[in-house]
């Protein structure tokens, strides 16, 4: 399982590939890409992303299933998709619990 | 301190224009991220993991109280709440969004602050000791020639596109507090017989995934030639140095390559040819740049203070304070005071903009307006009257910045580590966190003595591990971080690379390590006189590796 994760221009803020082509916040709203028609779609999309100058640095990352969640595989896009380890109060992780809250 | 004219005025002002302009075109389009990234890094702005990162220059560690507060205010307006004090420093912003940068900027240049040459292949930050124009055992201020180097290397036209980044050092006492000898070029201030200052030069040092001591390339070079000199050397490294391979760009692989003596030649026959022309340091300029630096008028006070010396009969945690973060002062009844950014289970070199403000307001108070950041990411008030230090002791105690652990295993450098940047391997601040909590204790941290713990999350070193008394370099093992330990680096006028002492450990194991290796020295140190470093140099590493791994 892969997905499309990029930074948004204006703000660096991380961001992945929704299903149809927007860009979401939040890891567990991006696009799991299950074949190859998917991820060429998928790659033309973040060429058209970068193209309209909304995101950069844009690739693909794998993802696995966790305790019946997906989430980025390496540890490095896990910290990505949450925020610092050490800071829980900065990040998705953060922005997550506040929009719960 | 250093002010501004019009002509830094004027340039710091046209390059805040420029970037403002960049930034737009960047936005609109005009310009892609190829074209934009070499121009946002020659302004101090790199993409991280989460946000973009402002590196913001502080010239040799030296700001005053307004500076502070204006990176307060930065903290609390575009970012969150908090900066990040480094190795080179510097102050980093993990969170500002790029349309804010412009303005960022433009705040910082208000008060006489830029980002300019914080990253790129240019020449870097020139960096210095956090004592300098204080410390008692100094004999010339090493942030006069600083300041000039500064000036010199700021946008110089030939250097802004060497082979790779350039890092200058300069300490002007015999303890070298600096790190000179791991610094592209190191600069330690000298006399000769005839009592004229000068330098001694050291060339190629580094860390990185290639650590190298810096050799010596002249044991006196006169004031006078230092930008010759230093010229001369950044063109035969422009001209020589590889740029065929990022990881061999830097001079030290130049050094290793080309041999000390050759290099040496090509040096000094560069130099022949730019001396005595208009890189000679005119005398009226060092005179003038010397006035910026003139220290304050320090009161005739007694070498004791009564008074601090009553409080710290009243006060044990004060008496502590002052034994550990107290550094010797040239002007009696005068002080130092190291303010640490290493509480326990902290991130080591992060302060909040509040702490920033009190910082600030105790720099004007108590500290003649001066504050320093240390590259073992401190901060110091290097003016302090001893008779104030119980009241900026209490205000600092109630801002949670009272940490009495200067020197000692729990003021340990970590990098940012992959809990923030792009580079990184492995996390750093956890491992600091829980080795900080493992030595709490007081008394445990102080029997240790001195000891400087540093540590990476990656091989290019920016926590400094390979010249830590115990060095942890955190490396990514098929998708595991682990941990490997280097032990007998030290960055002092004894300057040596740590050895990798065996197979690394897992995060989980890690702490243990650490502990394992301490209570080894403790149970084989002559007496409490021999720090760990003389330990380990007399010991060797084999006790270190039969306790760590078995015989």
């Amino acid at each position: 399982m892969k997905t499309i994760t990029a930074n948004r221009l204006v703000d660096g803020d991380v961001v992945w590939l929704g299903h149809n082509g927007e860009w979401v916040e939040f890891v567990e709203a991006a696009w799991v890409l299950g074949s190859d028609e998917d991820m060429a779609s998928a790659l033309d999309f973040a060429k058209a992303g970068e193209d309209k100058q909304y995101v950069l640095g844009t690739y693909a990352i794998d993802l696995e299933l966790k305790d019946g969640h997906l989430q980025p595989k390496s540890l490095k896009e896990r910290i990505r998709a949450q925020g610092p380890t050490t800071r829980l109060d900065l990040g998705k992780q953060a922005e997550r619990h506040l929009r719960s809250a | 301190m250093y002010r501004y004219d019009e002509f830094d005025r004027d340039f710091v002002n046209q390059r805040v224009s420029q970037f403002e302009d960049q930034v737009r075109r960047r936005m609109s389009g005009e310009l892609t991220e190829d074209e934009f990234k070499p121009l946002r890094l020659m302004n101090g702005l790199y993409l991280q993991l989460h946000a973009y990162m402002l590196r913001v220059a502080i010239p040799y560690g030296t700001l005053n109280a307004n500076q502070m507060r204006k990176l307060a205010h930065i903290a609390r307006t575009y970012d969150r709440g908090y900066g990040h004090f480094t190795t080179r420093q510097n102050v980093q912003f993990n969170w500002p969004k790029l349309s804010d940068t412009p303005q960022i900027l433009h705040e910082l240049a208000d008060v006489e602050m830029h980002a300019i040459q914080t990253s790129g292949n240019c020449i870097r930050n020139v960096t210095s000791d956090q004592f300098a124009g204080a410390a008692a055992d100094e004999f010339a201020d090493p942030r006069v020639y600083a300041e000039i180097l500064r000036q010199w290397s700021s946008l110089h036209p030939e250097f802004l596109f060497l082979p790779r980044k350039f890092k200058i050092a300069i300490t002007g006492a015999e303890q070298d507090r600096a790190a000179v000898q791991v610094h592209d070029i190191g600069l330690q201030l000298t006399r000769n017989e005839d009592g004229e200052i000068g330098f001694v030069v050291f060339v190629g040092g580094g860390l990185g995934r290639t650590p190298m001591v810096g050799r010596k390339v002249r044991d006196f070079l006169p004031e006078n030639d230092l930008l010759a000199y230093s010229e001369a050397i950044l063109r035969v490294y422009n001209r020589y140095g590889r740029r065929d391979n990022k990881y061999k760009a830097r001079i030290k692989i130049l050094v290793h390559e080309t041999g000390l003596e050759e290099l040496k030649q090509d040096i000094e026959a560069e130099f022949e040819a730019t001396k005595n022309g208009i890189l000679d340091l005119p005398n009226e300029e060092v005179v003038r740049i010397n006035e910026y630096f003139a220290p304050p008028s320090f009161e005739a006070l007694p070498k004791i203070s009564t008074e601090l010396e009553a409080a710290k009969r009243e006060d044990r945690d004060l008496a502590l304070f002052s034994s550990r973060n107290l550094h010797a002062h040239k002007a009696e009844g005068y002080t130092s005071v190291t303010i640490s950014l290493k509480p326990i289970g902290g991130a080591p070199g992060d302060a909040t903009a509040d702490q920033m403000d009190v910082i600030a307001d105790v720099a004007q108070r108590f500290g003649h307006d001066e504050l320093r950041v240390t590259h073992e990411q401190n901060l110091v008030l290097p003016h302090v009257k001893l008779q104030d230090v119980p009241t900026v002791y209490k205000i600092l105690k109630a801002n949670e910045l009272a940490d009495s652990n200067a020197g000692l295993i729990t003021d340990m450098i970590a990098c940012p580590g992959l809990d923030y940047c792009a580079l990184a391997n492995a996390r750093s601040i956890p491992i600091a966190q829980e080795i900080s909590k493992r030595f709490e204790e007081v008394k445990r941290q102080n029997e240790i003595g001195d000891l400087k713990l540093k540590i990476s999350g990656c091989i290019n070193a920016c926590g400094h591990h390979h010249v830590g008394h115990i060095g942890i370099l955190g490396v990514d093992r098929k998708g595991e971080e682990l941990y490997q330990i280097t032990l007998g680096g030290s960055a002092d006028q004894n300057t040596s690379i740590g050895k990798i002492i065996g197979r690394g450990f897992p995060e989980a194991e890690i702490t243990d390590a650490v502990e394992t290796v301490v209570d080894t020295y403790l149970a084989n140190r002559l007496d409490e006189e021999e720090s760990f470093i003389d330990a380990y140099r007399r010991l060797g590493d084999q006790p270190f590796k039969e306790a760590l791994y078995g015989s």
